[in-house]
């Protein structure tokens, strides 16, 4: 039985903890163990057969790429899924979990990566929600206050309880995430991709608490798709690639290649074959650039950066330090102040000639960060999406008044063999295409007008591998050909391939620009992080 | 690719809401004490039945044809329109300003004025629900609710207080010059021998299937449609795309109440002949059934109008013939509505999954 | 403009408030639970004729209330299912409810009582009577005070006062029990109360029930307190104007008392008084009758303050994928 299999050889490895890293010594029976668990959804296998075992008092880390089923597998355990088939033992006995209720009364708890706050209670009700002790709230919110007080104490974890969720920082309200389920007494805490929307700082905040937590006796269980977590925090980690589990190792006696590698099923090249650029005239000049958002609050403090022609310059940054805002203000569909200049001519930041058709006109083609939200209409045929956003371009239409549908998809289906869009039929709606090739789309409509400047939010995200080398190359043909290019990613290893000069946002800001072979990681770190200029 | 055949979204889903309807309206019939089968041979004999009937039918049909295109136009821009009611009423009151203070020639000159009054009163109502949604946010559905009441009570106003013929007690206007009566399909070459006098069906009925070839044009064809079924589907992809939403919501919103508005040439123009209280008789809620069951595609909302003037006709039968109140038809538009709308999921979600596993299994074979 | 005459449009207000601020009340549970109801006419609707209709048949004003909250759970029930169960669309959902309960009592009245749609007139114990509070009679000569508990405070059926206690009742409810807590958030964020074990559509359902119960006390007051049985289309619209005060109260259930008084006040002007001459201006009832639906238009548009609905409403709950 190919599950056995799993079972055993994952156990043997899990049990095998490090006593170099972990000062608790996992005995007796494991935390969790999952046997054999299934579930899809229509006709997507998001998990398959999985099998796992975490010891008490340990860290175990999930690792594997976006739609790898991490988050899946973690909503069955918690109860927001219901698997399809397989067990779930908690601490030695098998326990149904039908719902988040049961998960809660077996002693876990979660930290979703989309936080489950109420945005206009207070901490304190979002804290008692769900665990009032009777009908009515005031002996729960008071015992809540005084518990709030202890954990704070107790692990560094302040916040004000009468302080409404709206107006906390993001890391403030994942504390009050990670304080509901303390409040709950969770000891298995489950952390899905904490760290997307910290700074390292708070990051590192973050893994002093967990370790905290381990030493206490709790068992944590970290989903993320970054290496580095993994290496410097857990215990043990699984991999998860395509909805399958390929391996569970000790940490210690792993390498981040190695995960890499057993993430994606081959080694990565993640060194994109470039040339060095040949820079030309100046492109994009963008001088004290300010954007606020709707609440009035400041999100690009004075941005200043030039792009020349035939370079591409990478944004570095933890997401949420403004990168989606200057793209949407490039892009025309957000209001700023300052100057932007595209090969010499001011453009409009306000008023009707500020949105997308008149920056299009002018040669600014943007491939957004969100291609189901921004990107592609998804109940919309290729051929609709494929000239989404040019669709009043004379060249789509057949007189004054109607569009040239059929020779849109004439267009499309030229387009979609060339970019290698599977499968290539143009009347099927973007929904029904992988991520990939729906990212293939969107990239065959924004590079084929040659714009002069081409804005590219996350290119890869949600992107499987061997379409990643393939959009990797198209943008670079395209900087070959003349075009200026900005590239945001929150992949530091894809900047750090694409760009040929590297800037760093923190917090509204340019913190510094570096030429890739001149920095590292580590700098790059520090300056995202907000510590280094 | 879980994909199900488009006939099944297009035809069997909503045929299948609809005898569903039909089945528990059946079931109120007996309950009242009536005969469910004999009170459809009433109605399709009284609606369908004769020429006379037809003529009905059909006058019905071209209102709701109207109605029907104008929450459907909405709809495509994501708009509920639930404020047709009140933009007829206004085309109503457009055409008749028109044609009582301009001396027409014609029967045609002034069915263009009218239509013009009409479809401009109309988006004109629909024009402030629209701004309020499009640059402050105001919930469209309650806006356009409240617009209802509003139009019925200025279109009150207006009856009693201004356009009240001197020495009327009645309110309403003074008839039309007989010079703007529209030709009915009495009147008409070629089909006039088959029907009677009295047949209220006018020519409007042939420009309620103009406004269904324009409408189906506009939404698929043309730049405009392309960017309000754009914006329907993805506010924030449209604006990606550089559409903006206040020229989106307006342009919908006004050719929607323009076409609640143009009705009024059928029921105010061609058949009453002068504005009435309460003139629209609820063809503004019914266009929202019409839509739903046509799925908001114009070919579907012509076969939908046809079925509830059908109803519509048949009640009126019913009504004189048997004892059971012709508010039968309004439950029947409800469990349309119902089950078309609001329960279309409670079908959908089981006929497709039947259709999901048959084809995987067929792959699987 | 005497002080007799202003207590008693002040008591007309009263009066023809009331079935507004039970329904307003109605809509706020529902809405709050992030389940909007425009159907609120309709169930009003209902239960107008099942309470009249019951008590005719019986002569027992509490059956008849009793049929009437029934009737309203029915069309609650057929809203939960649609908004809840299958994920439909809440609105046209609110709309099918209205024309549902618009031919509905028609049918079935003039099949039991064949009045041309109405049930026969109530008197006696089908009606509920006004109650006499203590010492009414006594004071009632006593000048302004005397005057205003007599004619103001005493002398209202018993529906009227229950739907003054509901006001501080449903504060209380709201804000300081677990299940206001909770339906609070559902409304706000349904995701949060499932991950935290509480189940989603049991709440809304919950909250959908008490939207029917209240709805069926508006409608049983319409039918056997404001007028004497069940006549068509008796709700006229109070049902979009329960849901234009509940929006001009910001789903508040203190405003909402404030909100349904000033709009039964407004009809109790616009009833005994059909033009009021301002002097510069003629404002003639089509006006009056109009206000309630002009001001919430107002509300909306953002020019008296913004009107934030929650934040979860109109949207069925679909974990996400």
């Amino acid at each position: 039985m190919q599950a056995d299999q799993n079972t055993t050889k994952a156990g043997r490895q899990a049990t095998a903890a490090p006593a170099a890293k972990s000062v608790a010594t996992p005995t007796g029976a494991p935390a969790i163990e999952l046997k054999g668990i299934s579930k899809a959804f229509g006709t997507v296998q998001a998990n398959k057969d999985i099998s796992i075992r975490v010891m008490p008092g340990t860290i175990h880390g999930i690792i594997g790429e976006n739609g790898a089923g991490k988050s899946t597998l973690m909503s069955i355990l918690y109860g927001f899924y219901k698997a399809d088939a397989g067990e779930i033992w908690i601490k030695g006995k098998h326990t149904q979990i039908p719902d988040s209720q049961a998960a809660i009364s077996a002693g876990i708890g979660m930290v979703f990566q989309h936080f489950k706050l109420v945005q206009n209670f207070t901490v304190l009700e979002n804290i008692i929600l769900g665990a009032e002790d009777g009908a009515l709230l005031r002996p729960s919110l008071n015992k809540a206050r005084r518990e709030l007080k202890r954990l704070a104490e107790e692990y560094e974890l302040n916040v004000d309880p009468d302080e409404k969720i709206e107006e906390l920082s993001v890391g403030h309200q994942q504390r009050v995430e990670i304080l509901k389920a303390l409040y709950r007494q969770a000891d298995i805490l489950i952390l899905d991709e904490p760290t997307g929307v910290l700074t390292p700082d708070e990051a590192d905040h973050l893994f002093r608490i967990l370790n905290h937590l381990k030493d206490e006796g709790k068992t944590i269980i970290l989903i993320t798709h970054k290496l580095r977590e993994i290496m410097e925090t857990t215990d043990t980690v699984s991999v998860m690639r395509r909805g399958e589990m390929t391996a569970t190792v000790s940490t210690s006696e792993t390498s981040p290649e190695h995960l890499a590698e057993l993430m994606v099923g081959r080694k990565v090249l993640l060194n994109v074959a470039k040339t060095k650029a040949n820079p030309g005239r100046t492109v994009l000049e963008i001088e004290n650039l300010k954007v606020r958002d709707e609440d009035g609050v400041e999100r690009l403090r004075g941005i200043n950066l030039q792009i020349r022609a035939g370079e591409i310059l990478g944004i570095a940054g933890v997401s949420g330090n403004g990168q989606s805002e200057l793209l949407e203000v490039l892009g025309g569909f957000a209001n700023g102040t300052g100057t932007i200049r595209l090969n010499g001519e001011e453009l409009d930041l306000t008023g009707k000639h500020s949105d997308g058709q008149s920056r299009r006109a002018k040669g600014i083609a943007h491939v957004p960060e969100d291609r189901h939200h921004l990107g592609l209409i998804l109940d919309f045929a290729a051929w609709e999406n494929m000239v989404f956003g040019y669709h009043s371009d004379p060249a789509y239409q057949k007189n004054r008044l109607v569009m040239d549908n059929a020779g849109i998809t004439a267009h499309t289906q030229e387009a979609m063999n060339r970019f290698d869009v599977r499968p290539p039929i143009p009347t099927l709606p973007a929904k029904s295409f992988s991520g990939g090739n729906q990212q293939k789309i969107v990239l065959a409509r924004e590079i084929e007008r040659n714009p002069d400047l081409l804005l590219v939010g996350q290119p890869t995200r949600g992107v499987d591998i061997g379409a990643i080398e393939f959009i990797h190359k198209r943008i670079v043909e395209l900087r070959d050909q003349g075009a200026a290019i900005l590239l945001v990613s929150v992949e530091l290893d894809e900047i750090r391939a694409l760009s040929d000069r590297i800037a760093v946002m923190f917090d509204g800001q340019i913190m510094g620009e570096r030429a890739p072979e001149d920095t590292d990681e580590k700098e790059l770190g520090l300056m995202m992080a907000g510590v280094v200029k | 690719m879980e994909k199900t055949p488009k006939w099944i979204d297009v035809a069997l889903i909503p045929l299948l809401n609809l005898l569903i309807a039909f089945v528990i309206s059946g079931i109120v019939v007996l309950l009242i004490g009536e005969n469910p089968i004999e009170a459809i041979r009433v109605m399709v004999d009284g609606s369908l039945g004769s020429p006379y009937g037809w003529g009905y039918t059909l006058y019905y049909a071209t209102n709701f044809i109207f109605t029907g295109l104008a929450v459907a136009v909405a709809y495509h821009a994501s708009q509920f329109n639930i404020g047709g009611e009140g933009q007829a009423t206004l085309g109503g009151l457009g055409v008749a300003l028109v044609l009582l203070m301009v001396p027409w020639p014609n029967w045609y000159l002034a069915l263009i004025g009218a239509m013009i009054g009409g479809a401009v009163f109309g988006a004109a109502w629909a024009a402030i629900p629209a701004y309020l949604q499009a640059k402050r946010g105001s919930h469209i559905v309650i806006t356009t609710i409240m617009f209802n009441f509003i139009a019925a009570s200025l279109l009150n106003y207006m009856l009693v207080n201004v356009l009240r013929p001197r020495g009327s007690m009645d309110p309403a206007t003074a008839r039309f010059p007989a010079a703007t009566h529209l030709p009915t399909f009495h009147d008409m070459p070629l089909i006039g021998q088959f029907f009677g006098k009295s047949v209220p069906a006018n020519v409007s009925f042939f420009i309620a299937i103009v406004a269904c070839f324009l409408v189906w044009g506009l939404i698929w064809r043309t730049r405009l449609g392309f960017a309000i079924r754009a914006f329907g589907r993805s506010e924030p992809a449209a604006r990606y795309a550089g559409i903006s939403p206040v020229k989106i919501v307006m342009a919908a919103m006004l050719i929607s109440g323009a076409l609640a508005g143009l009705m009024a040439t059928n029921n105010v123009m061609g058949e009453a002949h002068r504005l009435v209280l309460n003139s629209v008789e609820g063809a503004g809620f019914i266009g929202i059934a019409v839509a739903l069951m046509g799925r908001n595609h114009p070919f579907g909302v012509f076969l939908a109008a046809l079925l509830f003037g059908f109803l519509y006709q048949g009640g009126g039968e019913l009504a004189l013939e048997t004892s059971i109140p012709r508010e039968l038809i309004t439950v029947i538009q409800a469990l349309v509505i119902l089950f078309t709308g609001a329960f279309d999921n409670m079908l959908r979600g089981p006929i497709e999954q039947f259709f999901v596993a048959r084809a995987n299994a067929r792959k699987e074979a | 403009m005497d002080f007799a005459t202003i207590v008693e449009l002040l008591d007309s207000a009263v009066r023809l408030g009331t079935p507004l601020l039970l329904a307003c009340l109605a809509g706020l549970f529902s809405e709050r639970a992030g389940i909007f109801d425009i159907g609120l006419e309709g169930k009003m609707l209902m239960a107008a004729f099942f309470s009249g209709a019951v008590a005719a048949v019986t002569g027992s004003a509490w059956l008849g209330l009793m049929a009437g909250v029934g009737g309203a759970l029915s069309l609650s029930l057929v809203h939960g299912m649609a908004s809840i169960t299958f994920r439909g669309n809440q609105l046209i959902s609110g709309v099918a409810v209205n024309f549902l309960a618009s031919g509905f009592t028609v049918l079935i009245a003039q099949s039991w009582f064949h009045q041309g749609g109405r049930t026969p007139q109530l008197s006696g114990s089908g009606r509920f009577e006004p109650i006499t509070l203590p010492g009414a009679e006594a004071v009632k000569d006593v000048p302004v005070i005397g005057q205003l508990y007599d004619n103001l405070l005493s002398g209202h059926s018993i529906l009227v006062y229950v739907a003054f206690a509901m006001v501080p009742l449903t504060w209380w409810v709201l804000f300081r029990t677990r299940f206001g807590l909770r339906l609070r958030a559902v409304g706000e964020n349904p995701e949060s109360v499932d991950t935290a074990g509480i189940s989603v559509v049991r709440l809304r359902y919950t909250a959908v029930a008490i939207t029917g119960v209240l709805s069926g006390l508006a409608g049983t007051y319409l039918a056997t307190g404001l007028a004497a049985g069940f006549v068509k289309e008796m709700t006229a619209g109070r049902g979009y104007i329960a849901l234009a005060a509940l929006i001009f109260a910001k789903w508040r259930p203190v405003p909402a008392l404030g909100a349904t008084m000033l709009f039964g006040l407004l009809e109790a002007i616009s009833n005994r008084y059909p033009n009021i001459d301002l002097g510069v201006v003629n404002l003639p009832i089509q006006f009056m009758q109009a206000v309630p639906y002009i001001l919430t238009v107002i509300i909306l548009a953002g020019f008296i303050g913004k009107a934030i609905p929650p934040r979860a409403g109109g949207q069925p709950y679909v974990k996400e994928r």
